[in-house]
């Protein structure tokens, strides 16, 4: 089920702004990779070129290759939709939808495509979903109350429980934690290293103790110099990441004596 | 930076926290104080009332300014000043507004009765009532066609501009000719529909569809504009949730965009109808002027609301222009009806935070 993604010499633009330069690397099936770097360096950039999603923004484009198993994403006849339903995404601010419910919300993957299901079903994909995103016990009496009536740590926890309600195969998620208490980040974190069984999990994270916890391999992001493109400095085992990187600026950034 | 961080901040304790207030009743006794200041310049010169009001305006927001800048601070006397400015701005919108309201009441109500709601104005023998149902039914049928014709159109093309478009030159030009389409005068949009239905279907051809032709015209750009507002307020965080959980750009704009937006765009179109609906200049020309009750907008005369009004002044008799305030109490009901309802709708629609 789950996928590898092979990145070779991408570069992403802005209209004419080049924000990422030059980035290759091989995202491993069933394993969890994090990204780490200063912000503004270019890593939801790239997580958003991952699914296609960088498009999205009028004059974004992308140049280079990206692989997933095999198959090239940015061919002329690659379907963008198509890809997006496999590759999932959370937002680095929550974003539920505010005409929907908590209930509808979760399903929103699914209604939002005019898949029919039964009802049984629909509320077994809402608990498990909810469940695995840590908020089931919080919301479970209210599921017909607005999604937009949580605060804003369970409205986070509520766009991952639906990302994975359509069972993606590979997961990006920009900063999931970042508005999180400890207990439901630590909870995301179980969520994690659960799902990486099935799926693939990319995630960009600005806590370097998260990186080491969940992850598997780390990408360091870093600009070159102000104004110049973000580029990957370093793509490593997390192990190594963390025990002796590579890089001297990795080592730098990783132990806070940065800049 | 160390000398200065170690000693204590001089200046601190001679920030006062605290100043003088003026007592709350201050504003109503420097009101009284205005009023019967003002009062003598009517008692000794013979003034009237509207200059009696402007002086004791002038004393009430001069007092209450000064008596605050002794007592209070500077700053507070500006707010009282500017808040008193802000009110008497208000009072002085309200005045038209409200003078004409109870205008059209005063001289309206006494022509409505049952008979005059129920029948039209065509009589077959002189001791027959006349009323206004054939206005209102064709106020209604020709203002429902032209709604028919500008809500989808306005609606598509502001999804266009804001979906689509973005800032090429198709979309630009498109604003650039509604924005012209906004200061077009209605009687010129009558002329078009005029003598488009003239080179169509020959000359002297006026029907009810003619004028609701002419009013889209008038609509389109409003409903254009306000559903582009809409369409604008949606956040683009939304539109991508919907994107990455692989929904294709036609069901994000459906069930997404217009779903989140429904309520404001509803309120758009109901307040463009309140607007369109008292136009007279075009379906004058159009719509033809008859006394019969016409329900077929493609065949034949029909008259409106406005354009009764505006025969009945031409006639000048004073029974005929107590029908004309009678029917202006009936379109001004409508108008309030409508925008009641345009509140009522966006409420419903409005995307709940359950907070
Ligand atoms: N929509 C956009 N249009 C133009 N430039 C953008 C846009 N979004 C981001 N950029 C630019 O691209 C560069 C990379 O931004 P990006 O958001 O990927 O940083 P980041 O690494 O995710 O930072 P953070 O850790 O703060 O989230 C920045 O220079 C930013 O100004
Ligand atoms: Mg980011």
């Amino acid at each position: 089920m789950a996928k590898s993604i092979d990145v070779s010499e991408l570069d992403i633009y802005y209209g004419d702004f080049l924000a990422v330069q030059g980035v290759n690397m091989t995202i491993q099936a069933k394993s969890v990779t994090a990204f780490i770097g200063p912000s503004g360096c270019g890593k939801s950039t790239f997580l958003r070129s991952l699914n296609r999603m960088h498009e999205v923004i009028p004059g974004a484009r992308v140049e280079g290759k990206v692989m997933v198993d095999g198959q090239s994403l940015y061919e002329p006849n690659v379907d963008p939709v198509a890809v997006r339903r496999q590759i999932g995404m959370v937002f680095q601010r929550p974003n539920p939808f505010p005409t929907m419910s908590i209930y509808e919300n979760v399903l929103a993957g699914n209604r939002l495509n005019a898949k029919k299901m039964k009802k049984a079903e629909a509320d077994e994909i809402v608990e498990s979903s909810l469940r695995g995103a840590n908020l089931w016990t919080e919301v479970k009496d209210r599921l017909g109350r607005p999604g937009m009536g949580l605060s804003g740590g369970q409205q986070q926890r509520l766009c991952i429980a639906r990302a994975i309600a359509v069972q993606p195969e590979v997961l990006l998620m920009d900063e999931p934690c970042s508005a999180l208490d400890p207990i439901s980040t630590s909870a995301i974190e179980d969520l994690i290293h659960e799902l990486k069984t099935e799926y693939t999990i990319v995630i960009v994270t600005h806590n370097m103790q998260q990186a080491a916890r969940v992850s598997d391999e780390t990408g360091f992001f870093n600009l070159k110099a102000a104004g110049e493109p973000g580029h990957l400095v370093e793509f490593n085992s997390t192990q190594k990441m963390f025990a002796n990187p590579d890089n001297e600026s990795t080592e730098a950034y990783i132990s806070g004596r940065f800049g | 930076m160390t000398a200065t961080l170690t000693t204590p901040p001089a200046t601190s304790s001679t920030i006062p926290l605290t100043h003088g207030r003026l007592p709350r009743w201050a504003p109503g006794l420097v009101a009284v104080v205005a009023i019967a200041a003002a009062g003598l310049f009517p008692l000794l010169l013979g003034w009237g009332v509207v200059p009696w009001v402007i002086v004791s305006v002038i004393f009430y927001i001069g007092g209450l300014t000064l008596w605050a800048a002794v007592v209070e601070t500077r700053r507070s006397a500006v707010d009282r000043m500017v808040t008193s400015l802000v009110w008497t701005a208000f009072a002085i919108a309200l005045v038209p507004l409200v003078s004409l309201l109870w205008t059209v009441i005063s001289k309206g109500l006494p022509a409505i009765n049952s008979t005059f709601l129920t029948y039209s104005a065509f009589r077959t023998s002189l001791d027959q009532p006349v009323g206004i149902y054939h206005a209102i039914m064709g106020t209604l049928v020709i203002t429902f066609c032209a709604a028919v014709i500008s809500v989808p159109i306005g609606i598509f093309a502001a999804i266009y501009l804001v979906e689509y478009g973005k800032g090429n030159r198709l979309a630009r030009g498109i604003t650039f000719l509604v924005d012209v389409m906004t200061g077009i005068p209605s009687i010129v949009a009558g002329l078009f529909a005029f003598s488009m239905f003239t080179l169509f279907f020959g000359a002297g051809y006026r029907s009810g569809i003619g004028g609701a032709v002419a009013l889209s015209l008038l609509m389109i750009p409003i409903v254009v504009r306000s559903t582009e507002e809409m369409l604008r307020l949606v956040p683009d965080d939304l539109r991508e949730a919907a994107y990455a959980l692989g929904t294709p750009k036609w069901r994000t704009i459906t069930k997404v965009v217009l779903r989140t937006s429904l309520g404001g765009i509803i309120t758009g179109v109901t307040l463009a109808t309140a607007r369109i609906i008292g136009e007279t200049a075009p379906l004058l020309l159009i719509a033809g002027l008859t006394t019969r009750t016409n329900m077929n907008p493609f065949d034949g005369f029909m008259t409106t609301l406005p354009v009764f009004i505006y025969s009945q002044f031409q006639k000048g008799t004073p029974a005929d222009f107590d029908l004309a305030w009678g029917t202006a109490l009936v379109l001004v009901v409508i108008v309030l009806l409508l925008n009641i309802a345009a509140r009522v709708i966006g409420k419903i629609f409005a995307p709940k935070t359950g907070r």
